[in-house]
């Protein structure tokens, strides 16, 4: 699967670690800063944003999305390479600092390649073009006769060549065609779109050669270290730093403004420490003596909480879609199959806990972060330092990990107000414990289902009632019922085609700041549906995977609108991405056939199944597990059938479903809960996320190859991981599984 | 006090009771050694000294007076290690915070295994968390390097 590096590849990814933004020393000292489309030479061709061919004729394509693993800083360079026929050794890549004029940055949505991928085929095409005019000039022939070929020109007719360091010059001084003026290459002629290539910064990663926002270093730099309330929105009442003053290194003591609700993206408050290194930062917030006030969130217990979540979801809530009369036909009923599902919160838990640097003067303010969201980091630096937008430049580093997390940009603002007030620059650290503790959680879900059999054991009516905090509360306070952005993922596109479905919304009150994980709702919605959907297959004593076809039925595309249900689509229209159950059952079939499901009784393997349309694309996963005497189990097999439309590069696709699901085991072993409105873990040794040795001993994946437009890559491999291994572990056991955490033991 | 690290000789006079790991980073601007949870949790900041993975996030200065010291910048002078060839032809990596101290846990084991099962594989590494998941892939690079497979 992988490429071999070249030795002249290993000089182009030198190249490129200094012109990147990457290179320690080089880039990220106050003054100088990472090539960027503003500073271009005059001898270079860069007829918009993203390309810029130099006088030597080397192609640095700018990514304005943020790297976090999913490796778009490569897939951004292939698309722009192929459409101007460059030679992969003569490209290189730049990271866009966080500006409107790139367009949305917000790396999050899984959405980088499906909003992008023919806006950079423009873009590169467009450069492409301006070559071959320029070329056709030279020549004096007709530029219909000219072509591009691995950064030349080629003049089919006399054989001629010119590679493209010599038109740099005289394209660039060509009109810019518009683009609907521009040919896009036909897919039969991609060379780099489609194909599986390395990683652009493997070589930097291999040697420890990165930055993160973890690692920024500037010249007379302080680093921070925050104690954040305890408790949401209460505030110091007395702060004793006596013993913080006296810890060698520590240079300042700053208490950061008060939060008030709603929390948005601001930071929390707290009492910052600022020191010469982290170490003295980290044992002077340890010698802080701070008491803290308290608010009606003090008394939150999770534990409590969630019976009043599960008593919420097992009454009647709003209807938010309806077809047929589900409440007549259970009423009717001599048996109804019910149950409730949980899902605690989770953290995201990135490996790079949160960390951003500042440089603030009277009228400029420059940001390091690891942040998915450079223009918002940038909205909300500006209006916390009460300073126009143009004057503050956010750059973007490595991500160590996302998930959601870093596209709230809190963490820079306090790097920002903190290194206003100390007047020189600052890095604030979030430590793990930080991280785990005051972070946006994933939230906390109680899920009722209640479903009739007919004699065939057919499913005749379905109801649902989901009952969560909603994220909506992070930016109103009083908002206590599930969204609609909520509710659209993986829960009012409830694909089955049951005669009479009711799907219904309760309220929740919030007491932590909610945010995203990867796949949001989708990864409890997906759980309760698909764990459900396995009950009911048992019911009927009918194969799983048989029974949710069935259930998924006939082959269509799904009107919600005709059921009276918004949906959004994910922000896409929906003739170009349709619900189309056909689709999510060719990735039934394609997993069920790829793990050997329907010899598993004779095998005497244990196979869980589920799948989940989510971000306009179709992943079903097959989840084998192993219990031991003990109740230990284990994971020898897991399996993936993906259909995410287009693919830019398969390799990358097959690491994020090998990545998404083994995500999705964490999601399904992790627990956040709460006493005294207090988070009660606070690392890795109470944080329990998913080990090499809880992993899947090998992972199976299959992408669908085709030729529809492209779906989300980086979310939807997570949302059926949990309800899978929920589905083995019954099959196995015989015992259901309706609540997370699932413990590593069972006994 | 005196250390090597990567085979050049240091003098370090601050606080003895600081942590390797931020002496590494703060002090030496060696950022390939990653923060990932400061108690020896999740293997980050895996070094080597004297051979030895440690976590060099809870390692005071004032154990490694003396000590040799091994760090992903030093692991080979060309970063041509197997595993550092084989992390690359398996294309491990994803978002590449942890995989510094993925490959110097990986290379402790090799040192002294040759040729680790699964098993050997996933107990050594245990220690070492990555959220991105290339758990499979790991396993997979070492095999490829205990093997000789790399090219």
């Amino acid at each position: 699967m992988s490429c071999p590096t070249s030795p002249s590849r290993r000089d182009f990814l030198k190249k490129s670690a200094t012109v990147s933004g990457f290179a320690l020393g080089v880039t990220l000292m106050p003054g100088i800063h990472p090539v960027s489309a503003e500073q271009t030479a005059t001898e270079s061709l860069s007829p918009n944003v993203f390309v810029e061919l130099d006088a030597d004729g080397q192609l640095h394509v700018t990514c304005h999305r943020s790297e976090m693993g999913q490796q778009i800083r490569t897939a951004i360079a292939q698309i722009i390479a192929d459409e101007l026929d460059a030679d992969w050794q003569r490209v290189t890549v730049i990271q866009a600092n966080g500006h409107p004029k790139y367009g949305d940055q917000n790396t999050d949505g899984s959405r980088s390649v499906r909003r992008n991928l023919e806006r950079l085929r423009t873009a590169g095409a467009t450069a492409a073009l301006l070559l071959r005019e320029a070329a056709a000039q030279g020549w004096q022939v007709d530029v219909s006769e000219c072509e591009n070929d691995n950064h030349t020109v080629h003049h089919i007719p006399s054989g001629r060549r010119a590679d493209y360091k010599t038109l740099v010059g005289v394209a660039a001084t060509l009109p810019i065609p518009q683009s609907d003026a521009v040919t896009l290459k036909p897919r039969s002629k991609w060379k780099f779109i489609g194909k599986v290539m390395t990683s652009v910064d493997i070589d930097d990663v291999v040697s420890g050669n990165t930055t993160f926002g973890q690692d920024v270093q500037l010249d007379n730099m302080l680093v921070a270290v925050i104690q954040r309330p305890p408790v949401m929105f209460t505030q110091p009442v007395s702060v004793d730093d006596t013993a913080t003053r006296k810890v060698a290194g520590v240079v300042d003591v700053i208490t950061l403004p008060k939060a008030t609700p709603p929390a948005a993206f601001n930071p929390l408050g707290g009492v910052a420490v600022l020191a010469k290194n982290t170490w003295a930062a980290m044992q002077g917030v340890k010698a802080l003596n701070v008491s803290w006030s308290d608010n009606a969130h003090s008394s939150y217990s999770s534990e409590q909480f969630k019976q009043t979540l599960i008593d919420t979801a097992r009454k009647d809530g709003e209807v938010v879609r309806k077809r047929g009369d589900a409440l007549t036909e259970l009423e009717n009923a001599d048996q109804v199959i019910e149950a409730t599902y949980y899902a605690p919160l989770l953290s995201q838990a990135p490996m790079e806990p949160p960390a951003a640097t500042a440089h603030v003067t009277a009228d400029s303010a420059e940001i390091w972060a690891c942040t998915q969201t450079p223009q918002s980091t940038r909205q909300n630096v500006a209006a916390a330092l009460k300073m126009p937008e143009e004057q503050v430049t956010v750059h973007v580093t490595l991500l160590g990990g996302g998930f959601g997390r870093k596209s709230k940009p809190d963490f820079s603002v306090e790097a920002a107000l903190l290194a206003k007030q100390a007047g020189q620059p600052v890095k604030v650290i979030w430590r793990r414990e930080d991280d785990i503790q005051h972070g946006y959680f994933h939230t906390v879900s109680a899920q009722h289902l209640r479903a009739v059999q007919d004699e065939a054991g057919t499913t005749t009516a379905w109801r649902h009632n989901t009952v969560f905090p909603t994220i909506s509360s992070t930016f109103n306070a009083s908002a206590n019922s599930p969204s609609n952005g909520e509710l659209r993922l993986g829960f009012i596109d409830n694909p089955f085609d049951i005669a009479n479905m009711q799907l219904e919304k309760g309220q929740a009150e919030n007491h932590v700041r909610i945010g995203w994980l990867r796949s949001v709702a989708n990864v409890y919605h997906a759980f309760a549906m698909h764990a459900f959907a396995d009950e009911l297959a048992h019911a009927a004593k009918q194969d799983s995977r048989d029974y949710l076809l069935s259930l998924i039925g006939k082959d269509r595309h799904i009107d919600l609108a005709a059921e009276g249900a918004e949906y959004d689509n994910y922000g896409d229209p929906i003739d170009v991405y349709p619900i189309d159950t056909a689709r999510l059952k060719n990735v039934i079939r394609r997993v069920t056939d790829l793990a050997d499901w329907d010899q598993r009784h004779q095998q005497k393997r244990f196979l869980g199944l589920a799948a989940h349309r989510s971000f306009l694309s179709y992943a079903a996963a097959v989840v084998e597990v192993v219990v031991e005497d003990d109740g230990s189990w284990s994971i020898p097999n897991a399996y993936m059938s993906l259909d995410a439309g287009t693919v830019v590069n398969p390799g990358h696709v097959e690491a994020q479903c090998e990545g998404g699901m083994i995500y999705g085991l964490s999601c399904a072993i992790g627990q956040i809960t709460a006493d005294n409105g207090q988070i009660n873990q606070s690392n890795f040794h109470n944080y329990q996320v998913a080990r090499i040795n809880h992993a899947p001993q090998n992972i199976h994946v299959d992408i669908v190859e085709s030729t529809t437009p492209p779906g989300g890559v980086g979310e939807p491999p997570t949302p059926p991981f949990a309800p899978a291994l929920a589905n083995a572990l019954f099959a196995a056991t015989g015992k259901r599984i309706r609540e997370l955490p699932i413990p590593l033991s069972l006994s | 006090m005196k250390l090597t690290i990567n085979g050049k000789s240091r003098q370090y006079d601050g606080d003895p009771q600081m942590p390797l790991l931020w002496y590494l980073r703060d002090e030496l601007h060696m950022t390939g050694t990653k923060y990932g949870c400061g108690m020896s949790l999740c293997g980050a900041c895996t070094v080597h000294i004297d051979g030895q993975p440690t976590r060099s996030c809870t390692l005071p200065m004032a154990a490694v007076s003396g000590k040799q010291v091994t760090t992903i910048e030093g692991l080979d002078a060309n970063h041509a290690h197997p595993l550092q060839q084989a992390w690359k032809e398996h294309n491990v990596p994803q978002c590449g915070y942890c995989q510094s101290g993925q490959i110097m846990q990986a290379a402790s084991l090799l040192a002294k295994n040759a040729a680790p099962s699964d098993e050997e594989i996933d107990s050594h590494m245990s220690g070492n968390i990555c959220r991105c998941g290339t758990y499979p892939r790991i396993r997979s690079a070492i095999k490829s390097a205990s093997k000789g497979e790399v090219s």
